[in-house]
């Protein structure tokens, strides 16, 4: 581990690189490497517990709802387009 | 690297079997009221939330998602089922949405400075949070994240709806719309390429900086009260 040319990862480089990890598009190389850090670093861990955590709340987020006016707008609109297109 | 790109065969040879939009699309080309209710009454809640995203007020999205549809049938004969039907409108609605942020003067101040840090330069966190070069141990954290309380209850809450909602908002317009369609929608990466026309790895770099400034936002919202200050 104290070979210079593989020095550590640095946080300031796993919080750049925690978007290719979590979609898997680290090279081994570089997946070990992320992991050696993060195994070491329990600020990193909870970054990226919270980066998940995060995903997860955005996935959360409700549809909104379409009123019923707009709908019926919509269903007229369309007997308008068919009706031009027929 | 995806093998092929979604729904690549053109309409000729491609039979209903292969294709789930092709009956629907069939049976909207035909006029049919309910196939367009059907359309209307599944896509539309997602659309609106999409939109949202993007417009100002409620009122604005209704406009837009309306004149999206609009187009959806206007546009139903050229649509060549290179994409899903629901990528094509997704990237009709988001032309929209985009047109009418310009129009409506910019929603955001400071556009111009974030503007810097549109098609993913900027750091995903200042670099404030590290130590310098002098530091102990550089480019390692000097402000650690903070830990947030009780993250399961708190994310579920209206409140941090509301901190998510408002820190999409603020991110300039491509990552906005990569991270709505990815983590908001649901979507695949591929499928949001499509609908934005992006190589994959600019959707990444862009999700990159979206999740990031997301995350620093949740962070600000959900840290503990600072200290000295009594519960």
């Amino acid at each position: 581990m104290n070979r210079r040319d593989k020095r550590m990862l640095t946080c300031q480089e796993m919080v750049e690189l925690v978007t290719d990890y979590l979609e898997g598009r680290l090279d081994d190389a570089s997946h070990a490497r992320f992991e050696e850090h993060v195994a070491e670093c329990d600020a990193c861990t909870l970054y990226i517990e919270q980066m998940r955590e995060t995903i997860v709340a955005l996935g959360h987020i409700p549809p909104e709802s379409v009123s019923r006016e707009a709908e019926e707008e919509l269903l007229a609109a369309f007997r308008t387009w068919r009706g031009r297109t027929a | 690297m995806p093998e092929e790109e979604g729904t690549r065969s053109e309409s000729q040879g491609a039979g209903p079997a292969t294709d789930p939009d092709a009956d629907l699309l069939a049976r909207l080309r035909q006029g049919d009221e309910d196939a367009f209710r059907t359309l209307v009454t599944e896509q539309g809640p997602f659309l609106m939330r999409l939109v949202m995203m993007h417009v100002p007020s409620r009122s604005i999205a209704e406009e837009v998602v309306g004149d999206t549809w609009l187009a959806v049938l206007n546009g139903l004969d050229r649509f060549e089922g290179r994409s899903t039907l629901r990528t094509w409108i997704a990237s009709i609605a988001l032309n929209k949405a985009r047109t009418r942020g310009t129009r409506e003067g910019r929603i955001l101040p400071f556009a111009l400075l974030r503007r810097r840090y549109e098609e993913g330069g900027g750091p995903a966190l200042e670099p404030e949070r590290f130590q310098g070069r002098r530091g102990e141990r550089p480019g390692w954290w000097a402000s650690p994240p903070v830990a947030w309380e009780d993250p399961e209850s708190q994310l579920e809450a209206n409140e941090t709806r509301d901190v998510l909602l408002k820190a999409i908002r603020d991110l300039p317009p491509r990552q906005r719309e990569v991270i709505a369609l990815r983590d908001v929608s649901g979507w695949e990466a591929d499928e949001v390429c499509n609908a934005l026309d992006l190589s994959e790895t600019n959707q990444r770099v862009l999700l990159h900086r979206a999740r990031s400034k997301v995350r620093a936002a949740l962070e600000e919202h959900l840290k503990p009260e600072p200290e000295g200050q009594p519960r």
